[in-house]
């Protein structure tokens, strides 16, 4: 199952038809203490690059961008209860959102685990 | 403008300070590591003690002839009546009642010590040289540190570093000599817990500093923290919740308008502020609390039903008490404490409620 990043810091698994996204571990180091997280709604359209979902740390709000155009097919409910999840298992319990892949070509600009890894080094 | 270092800066980056920029210095936000982040720093400051480098802010002493009745010229509070060693929390205002900056001023003696915010230090000093007479001699402390200690266990952790500190009670400061190094130390702070800010050279800073941490009770916290616990506190943020367009009376801080100089006068900003104790506020300064966890930042607009009623000037999780609060200017008719109100977030209307300030109990030491 292929892992794509982008210069966002969004992480997309691609599994067949459907992907989930969530948030990087850098990225929620960066973030801080997550208290809350805004979810697109289900069936809702999302454009690559376009705003996604929202998350809060105790200090500010920051956007979430979907790496790919599709529409959101599910949402992580466990974030409602326990937002800190982002900051303890981003990249696994912590998904935000599951999404159908509208255009799977936009897969091809986004970074894999290597390059991601060696983007973050250099920032 | 390139950003200025705090005398801790290596300090604070050897144990794993994010440094951010603010008040035009490179400071630590919070810090990574086991016992790193907002939440955490700001739990162990509600139940242990912290240490904040607060080196940013601007020490400055006004000395000469009648320097306390020039000072009294420029802020509402008594400043001649002052006795030594005790501390007063005012405001530099324009004629119009404007709030230029909040700032702490102390008795110290040959002295008077004024702590004002980072931010505006610079524009404070030209404020007070410009309205001061020349006789009356302006020092800019700037090789100073200020350290902040502050929670429930500062008292027994300054008293067993430094014998005596224990005896200050709140807005109170003296003189302490510790081994050899002079500090200038006042029992008050920004967290509304009990605790200390107290002032060292800029090279003995990291001796204090790891004197202090070496005390299991105590671990640093960043400016994040402090924003949160200020916030639980219901105290303002200069340039958020007080600004040029914000006086005192609007701000809820009457108490810092000294009866006596209310009646007297002769303070800049006087005149603008007797009109408002009579005839009150258009807008005045109010907590509110949220439901859920979405919180309301700055900016965010208040409503009442379909009406705009008012704007939040700051705002943020609050750790302690687990939902989302705020503090803003609203229109008089709606501040009653209970009174419902909703706050424009994304386009949603997050339901809040208009509540007492502190939202936190203050735990100041009056004495025991």
């Amino acid at each position: 199952m292929p892992r794509y990043f982008t210069d966002e810091h969004e992480w997309i698994d691609v599994e067949g038809e459907s992907a989930t996204v969530g948030i990087t571990d850098y990225a929620q180091e960066q973030l801080g203490d997550i208290v809350f997280v805004e979810l697109p709604d289900t069936g809702s359209q999302v454009e690559k690059g376009g705003e996604a979902a929202v998350v809060e740390s105790v200090k500010a709000a920051s956007d979430v961008y979907a790496p790919i155009t599709g529409e959101v097919m599910e949402t992580n409910g466990a974030l409602e209860d326990e937002p800190a999840l982002v900051n303890t298992s981003p990249e696994e319990e912590g998904w935000f959102f599951r999404m159908t892949i509208g255009d799977a070509s936009e897969l091809e600009g986004l970074m894999d685990d290597k390059a991601y890894k060696a983007f973050v080094d250099n920032l | 403008m390139p950003l200025a270092q705090l005398p801790l800066d290596a300090w604070h980056r050897a144990r794993g300070g994010r440094m951010v920029p603010f008040a035009g210095y490179e400071m630590p936000i919070q810090y990574t590591g086991e016992h790193g982040g907002i939440v955490a720093e700001h739990e162990w400051t509600r139940t242990n003690a912290s240490l904040f480098d607060v080196s940013h802010m601007g020490q400055l002493a006004l000395s000469g002839e009648g320097a306390a009745a020039e000072l009294e010229k420029l802020v509402p509070g008594a400043v001649t009546s002052l006795k030594e060693g005790r501390m007063r929390y005012s405001m530099l205002l324009t004629e119009a009642g404007g709030v230029i900056d909040d700032l702490m001023i102390t008795n110290a003696g040959p002295h008077i010590a004024l702590v004002v915010n980072g931010a505006t230090k610079w524009d404070d000093i030209a404020h007070l040289r410009e309205h001061l007479p020349d006789t009356i001699t302006l020092n800019h402390f700037d090789d100073q540190a200020l350290l902040a200690l502050q929670g429930p266990k500062a008292g027994e952790v300054l008293e067993a570093l430094i014998p005596g500190t224990g005896e200050l009670t709140f807005m109170r400061a003296a003189y302490f000599n510790w081994d050899g190094i002079p500090l200038w130390v006042s029992r008050a702070g920004y967290t509304g817990e009990d605790g200390f800010e107290i002032s060292v050279h800029a090279d003995k800073v990291e001796q204090l500093a790891q004197a202090l941490v070496a005390d299991e009770r105590v671990r640093p916290a960043g400016l994040g923290a402090r924003d949160s616990l200020r916030l639980e506190a219901g105290l303002p943020l200069y340039g958020h919740d007080l600004t040029t367009d914000i006086d005192p009376v609007s701000a809820g801080l009457t108490f810092a308008l000294s009866k006596k100089r209310r009646d007297v006068g002769g303070w800049m900003g006087h005149q603008a502020c007797l009109t408002r104790l009579t005839e009150g506020s258009p807008t005045v300064r109010v907590g509110m609390a949220l439901e859920g966890r979405m919180p309301a930042r700055e900016g965010a607009k208040i409503f009442s039903g379909d009406t705009e009623v008012g704007i939040v000037t700051s705002g943020g999780f609050s750790p302690s008490l687990g939902h989302p609060i705020a503090m803003g200017y609203i229109q008089p008719a709606h501040a009653a404490d209970g009174a419902q109100l909703e706050i424009e977030v994304r386009s949603k209307r997050l339901p809040a409620t208009v509540s007492p300030m502190p939202f936190v109990p203050h735990r100041y030491f009056r004495g025991s």
